[in-house]
C-alpha cells in the first residue's frame, strides 16, 4: 500500500508567545539542580537526562498553567515526580539497567581521596531505599524543601511526608551503620 | 502544635526539630528530651550527619557540564532539529528491516533515548497509548467515534487533524479486521486511535500521534501488566500498536503495520 508523500513540516513557531513569563530561559536556570535530584532519584545520569528532557518538553507545553511564576522550582520538580513514577513500571521491564555503581564510582572521583569509599558506600546504600524514600530525602535534605513544600511535590499530605522521612532516616541509617531498625512510633 | 509542657516528644517532633521546622516555644523542651535521653540523641546524630553526607555526595552534580540537549534552545517546535544526541543507530533506524528488542535483551543502551523533536517522551507517549487501549477496547456499546463502514471519511478526517497523512494498514493477514477509529486529545494536542478486533473479539488498538520534526525510530517495547506495546516512530509520527497480546505476536502485527506504511 503507498505511503502518500507526507507534506512539508509546516515553518517552525518563533518562539514562545510574548508575555508568558516561564520561557526556555527561566526554564534553563533550574535545569542543573533538576538533573541533579534526577540523578540521585534514578541513580544514574543517564536516566536523569532522559527525564530531564521530558520534564522540559512537559513544562514548555504547559507553561501557560503555571500561574505563579515564583513556583516554577517546585512545578518542575513536580513534573519531573510525576514523569519519574509513571516511567518506573516501563523501565523496570526494559532492558539492562545502568548500574548505580557507575554514578557510585563517578560522584566518588569527585570527592576528596580520603572520603571516596564513604561516597562511594553511601551511594550504594541510598540507593537501595526506595524512590519514596529518597524522594523524600532529596527533596528535604538536598534541595532544601519545607515539609509543606516537599508534600506539594509529591502530591501528598504534610503528615505523609514527615513519616515517610522519618522512616527514610532510620532505614538508611541501617543500610550504612548496621544494627537493627528502630520501630519509628507512629507519627502523631 | 500542642504546647502544653508536659506534651510528650514525638518523633516528628524531632525530625521537624533538626529540620528546622519546629516552633520555637518548643525547641528548648525537645532539646531537653535529647539530653535525657543518650541513645536518642545520638541515632539524631547520625541522621544529622546522614543529612551532610547526602548533600557532600550529591550536591556537587549540580555543577557538572549540561548534554546539548539540556541546553536551550530546547527542540520543540515543528521543523527544528532535534538537539538530542541520538543514541540508536541511525542507519539501523533507516533500514526496511526492523529488528525488535525486547525487555531484557541486550544493546538496550541505545534504545533508551526516545528523543527530541516535538514527539515527546518515548515513556509518556507510549502510556498514554496503553490508556486509550484500556479505555476504548473494552468499549461494548462506543468503541470508535467513526466506523470500518466510512473508512474513507476516516482517514480523511484524521489526516486533517493531525496534519499528516494518515492510512488505515489492512491487518487482515493477521486476522484483524478494522472496527473504525476516533479522534483523542493528550497533553500535546491531537492523536488518533484505530482499532481492529479478530474473529474471537480479541482487538488491537493502533494510537498515532503527530511528531514532525522528530528523528524516525526503530521499534521499542513497553509493557504494563497483560497490555504490551510496541511503538516507534516514522515520516513524522508516532505508532504505537498495543495489545493484550503475546509479544511475539503483537510484534508481527507491529511488522505487519510498518510494512503497510512503507511498502
Amino acid at each position: 500500500m503507498p505511503l502518500p508523500k507526507p507534506p512539508p513540516d509546516p515553518p517552525p513557531a518563533n518562539g514562545p508567545p510574548t508575555g508568558s513569563p516561564v520561557d526556555e530561559r527561566a526554564i534553563a536556570a533550574h535545569v542543573p539542580r533538576l538533573r541533579r535530584y534526577a540523578a540521585a532519584l534514578a541513580g544514574n545520569l543517564s536516566d536523569a537526562d532522559d527525564l530531564v528532557q521530558d520534564c522540559i518538553e512537559k513544562a514548555l507545553a504547559n507553561r501557560h498553567t503555571l500561574r505563579d511564576v515564583t513556583r516554577l522550582g517546585g512545578w518542575l520538580l513536580s513534573i519531573l515526580h510525576n514523569l519519574h513514577v509513571s516511567g518506573l513500571r516501563w523501565r523496570r521491564r526494559r532492558g539492562p539497567e545502568v548500574p548505580v555503581e557507575d554514578l557510585a564510582n563517578d560522584l566518588a572521583l569527585s570527592a576528596a581521596p580520603a572520603d571516596r569509599a564513604e561516597v562511594r558506600d553511601f551511594v550504594r546504600a541510598f540507593n537501595q531505599l526506595t524512590e519514596e524514600h529518597r524522594a523524600v530525602l532529596l527533596l528535604t535534605g538536598l534541595e532544601g524543601l519545607s515539609y509543606r513544600e516537599a508534600a506539594d511535590v509529591l502530591g501528598v499530605p504534610v503528615g505523609t511526608v514527615m513519616s515517610r522521612l522519618a522512616r527514610a532516616r532510620e532505614r538508611l541509617r541501617v543500610l550504612l551503620d548496621g544494627g537493627t531498625e528502630q520501630a519509628v512510633r507512629r507519627i502523631k | 502544635m500542642d504546647t502544653e509542657p508536659d506534651a510528650p516528644v514525638t518523633e516528628a517532633d524531632l525530625h521537624a526539630w533538626m529540620d528546622g521546622e519546629l516552633p520555637e516555644d518548643r525547641r528548648g523542651e525537645v532539646e531537653r528530651h535529647l539530653a535525657g535521653n543518650p541513645d536518642l540523641a545520638r541515632r539524631f546524630e547520625r541522621y544529622r550527619a546522614q543529612r551532610a553526607m547526602l548533600q557532600e555526595t550529591f550536591g556537587p552534580l549540580v555543577d557538572r557540564p549540561l548534554p546539548a540537549a539540556l541546553v536551550p534552545p530546547y527542540a520543540r517546535s515543528a521543523g527544528r532539529p532535534a538537539v538530542r544526541p541520538r543514541r540508536w543507530l541511525p542507519a539501523l533506524a533507516a533500514a526496511a528491516v526492523l529488528l525488535v528488542f525486547v525487555a531484557g535483551g541486550a544493546g538496550g543502551w541505545w534504545l533508551r533515548g526516545w528523543s527530541g523533536g516535538t514527539g515527546g517522551g518515548g515513556a509518556a507517549f507510549v502510556a498514554d497509548a496503553v490508556a486509550a487501549h484500556r479505555v476504548f477496547a473494552v468499549e461494548v456499546r462506543h468503541p470508535v467515534e467513526v466506523g470500518a463502514d466510512q473508512e474513507a471519511h476516516l482517514v480523511g478526517w484524521l489526516s486533517k487533524r493531525l496534519g499528516k497523512p494518515l492510512q488505515a494498514p489492512r491487518l487482515a493477514a493477521k486476522g484483524y479486521d478494522l472496527v473504525g477509529g476516533r479522534l483523542l486529545s493528550d497533553a500535546r494536542g491531537p492523536a488518533a486511535q484505530l482499532m481492529y478486533q479478530d474473529a474471537a473479539g480479541r482487538r488491537i488498538t493502533l494510537y498515532i500521534r503527530p511528531a514532525s520534526g522528530a528523528p524516525d525510530t526503530s521499534f521499542r517495547f513497553a509493557q504494563d501488566g497483560s497490555v504490551q506495546a510496541f511503538y516507534w516512530r516514522d515520516s513524522g509520527l508516532a505508532w504505537a500498536v498495543t495489545g493484550d497480546l503475546d509479544r511475539v505476536t503483537l510484534s508481527a502485527i507491529a511488522e505487519e503495520v510498518y510494512g503497510a506504511l512503507n511498502s
